[in-house]
């Protein structure tokens, strides 16, 4: 008999694009959360092949912080046209203009738990009844129980206890009105997944995930992008550094890592000889053991990784 | 030199009480393998200081929801991650403790292989048992017995031995096609990633060599075809005028471009034109590939239709019999009606008749009790509204299971082994 045997990457493929086929069937307005994240680009990259030769039957999400790496948004609006989806785009600003949320201030201001409730504003706009991110078990450890079909009542409430099983590759999207879902269909892939995946593919990726030189500063050991966005200390000197980005989120606290990594074959090179975790890069993720948790809690909506409530 | 393309992925079930070591286990996997990060190991490191101990306590590396950790036990199904040069694994941890069978039963249902552990000290306990029924019940193919802390007793062959013994005597009743055997000691390492150097009288192979080089590539089902229609993909382009494609995973069996096939229920026969994918057409296709079939002539077909070859095909009916666990608070309601979901099918159902629980620490029938509560398995027969096709359990995991919904909450509350 023939050895019919799929590679891991392959077997993982085809369950993020079961589990993406099974929302557009299964729901009647599902989304896709695209932040420009690696994450992000590789569930739209799954989304084109679950459907192909159709185009995306759902529209994608971007929730603008305003605070974007301006080489993200050149990245989205490109790969948007070249694949013919539709995109929404929600703004924090107008959330902010609205009195809907409140501007941050101080030095660590930052709109990253603004867009909480600009997600949910737009998800509600756009009676979105499934939002599929990119989140991926592997990042934290709370998310180590997450599902693929991860349940929010009616409060948009995540309740850790209260999550359905999930058996086998049967996805229970049952739901009663005012509920809905949230999706994470590469729940199985790990960050080094994510990069052979991604280079097995040859799939373009935005530049600044790539060595570039950049005015930084550095911040509680986080190198974070010198912006107009960012309010500087006194004794905070930018510096031009030779960096690139692990993950891509708010300008304000996605953190750099110096890297001379060049393609995506460095890239994968550098992560299997880093010691370091790529949330370990982000300014927000610091701050106790059960942060991420916390945060879920709260409602806090991790928007590159898509997670939360 | 990037090398992945012939890894395969090796799903497996661990599952223990606080005290048997697992996340001890688990932890040294990850560490041993080099896949746990140097902020991670700090923060264990922190905490292991924090707590006085003097050694790096490896559980915390798994240790999640801040519930748990107050309670110190794991009160659902985690997925960990980890990767050698030979293959991915993902590790379903779950809680052991008889309250959380159902946790067991869902971790158990997509893994190839379970790894059970048995203390040294204590040799065979009800929960060995519990867990090899339920590794069993679920159809994995492949158990370990590790038999860990034998540093606490001296590395003795003889203690081994006998727990051995034991376990192939209580073995005997489980179906099974491959148990192995393993005398570790998680908390110093012992045969777990790196070879003991205290059992020089143990030849067989280290727990990581064994999860790297057991065969599982004949695990999934090759022989009988089971297409479920998942979607139903019409371009309506002009480029795509008239195409209509049959997008599902492979749930058994190999499709080949002009194999005959059946539609199930409608009974029409045609052939297979094209098996597409956005990488181009392939010359065959197998579980548990996602691809889109299109066939030669047009046939109205859509979600829960069903493509199999015209020779082979499954069972068809509305009296099903099922192992069925209860996985929901509420207990079982005897007028209700659930929703059912099997394959891409949706259903209704009503059980018609409890057949008897089982008593799943030894299998045997308790005949005089008829509810269900959460963590009870029983035997029982279904009446469904809709024709299911099916096969046994047994013989394909993708299509002998189901799961039963709650019609008011739309909460999972029954998982189901076809008979």
């Amino acid at each position: 008999m023939e050895n019919y045997n799929l590679n891991y990457l392959k077997e993982l493929e085809s369950e993020s694009i079961y589990i993406i086929r099974e929302v557009a069937a299964q729901f009647e307005r599902p989304a896709l959360l695209f932040s420009g994240g690696k994450d992000s680009i590789i569930l739209t990259h799954l989304a084109r092949k679950s459907f192909y030769p159709s185009k995306i039957p759902f529209p994608l999400i971007h929730i603008d912080t305003g605070h974007n790496f301006p080489e993200t948004l050149d990245y989205r609006d490109k790969m948007v046209e070249s694949i013919g989806a539709n995109l929404i785009v929600g703004h924090v600003q107008d959330s902010i203009d609205k009195g809907r949320v409140k501007e941050e201030t101080g030095f660590n201001a930052s709109r990253n738990m603004l867009q909480t409730v600009t997600l949910l504003d737009t998800l509600e706009e756009f009676k979105i009844d499934a939002a599929m991110g990119g989140a991926r078990r592997d990042e934290e450890k709370a998310r180590a129980k997450e599902r693929f079909f991860s349940h929010r009542d009616e409060f948009g409430q995540w309740d850790p206890k209260n999550q359905r099983p999930e058996l086998w590759n049967i996805f229970n999207g049952k739901k009663n009105p005012g509920e809905h879902f949230r999706i994470f269909p590469i729940s199985n892939w790990t960050e080094m997944d994510v990069w052979q995946y991604l280079h097995m593919e040859k799939i373009e990726m935005p530049v600044i995930y790539f060595t570039h030189k950049r005015l930084c500063i550095k911040r509680n050991g986080t190198i974070l992008a010198h912006s107009e966005h960012l309010n500087l200390r006194e004794s905070e000197n930018p510096e031009l550094l030779q960096i690139r980005f692990r993950t891509i989120g708010d300008m304000t606290c996605t953190g750099a890592v110096m890297s001379e990594a060049n393609s995506l074959e460095d890239i994968i090179t550098e992560i299997s000889i880093s010691r370091q975790t790529e949330r370990g890069t982000r300014a927000d993720d610091k701050r106790s053991d059960s942060a991420m948790e916390d945060r879920k809690r709260e409602g806090y909506f991790d928007l590159e990784f898509g997670f939360g409530i | 030199m990037i090398e992945y393309k012939s890894n395969e992925l090796l799903r497996f079930t661990t599952a223990g009480s606080v005290d048997d070591g697992k996340s001890t286990l688990i932890g040294r996997l990850l560490f041993d393998s080099k896949s746990i990060f140097e902020d991670q190991l700090e923060a264990v490191q922190k905490t292991s200081d924090f707590r006085g101990l003097d050694y790096l306590d490896l559980s915390l590396f798994t240790d999640g929801l801040r519930a748990e950790r107050e309670q110190s036990i794991t009160i659902d199904v985690a997925y960990r991650y980890f990767s050698t040069p030979k293959r991915k694994f993902i590790i379903a941890d779950t809680p052991g403790h008889i309250q959380y069978t159902r946790n067991m039963v869902t971790g158990a249902s997509t893994a190839n292989l379970a790894i059970i552990l048995a203390d040294a000290r204590n040799g065979i306990v009800e929960q060995t048992c519990r867990h090899s029924l339920i590794a069993s019940l679920l159809k994995i193919n492949h158990i370990v017995l590790c038999v860990n802390k034998l540093d606490l007793v001296d590395y003795s062959q003889e203690i081994y031995e006998r727990i051995v013994d034991q376990y192939k005597v209580f073995a005997s009743k489980l179906e099974v096609k491959d148990i192995s055997f393993i005398p570790i000691s998680a908390l110093m390492g012992d045969n777990v990633v790196d070879r003991s150097d205290k059992m020089d009288w143990y030849e067989g192979p280290t727990l990581l060599y064994h999860l790297e080089n057991v065969h599982i590539a004949s695990d999934s089902n090759h022989i009988d075809c089971r297409f479920p229609v998942q979607y139903v993909i019409r371009p309506q382009s002009d480029l795509n005028h008239d195409y209509r494609g049959y997008a599902g995973r492979i749930a058994g069996g190999v499709y080949k471009p002009g194999d005959e096939v059946t539609i199930l229920p409608s009974g029409f026969t045609s052939r297979i034109k094209s098996i597409d994918t956005f990488d181009g057409p392939v010359e065959e296709a197998f579980a548990p590939m996602s691809v889109t079939i299109t066939l030669e002539d047009d046939i109205d077909i859509s979600r829960g239709d069903m493509i199999v070859r015209t020779h082979n095909q499954p069972e068809t009916g509305q009296d099903i019999e099922i192992i069925l666990c209860w996985l929901n608070n509420k207990q079982y309601n005897p007028r209700a009606k659930y929703l059912l979901m099997h394959t891409t099918k949706d259903a209704k159902a009503i059980i018609k008749e409890i057949n008897y629980k089982i008593d799943i620490n030894t299998l045997h029938r308790i005949e005089d009790d008829k509810i269900l509560n959460m963590n009870d398995i029983a035997r029982v027969k279904l009446r469904t509204t809709q024709p299911l096709f099916y096969d046994s359990y047994s013989r394909n995991r993708n299509t002998g299971s189901l799961i039963l919904i709650d019609e008011g909450t739309k909460e999972t509350v029954a998982a189901g082994m076809i008979i």
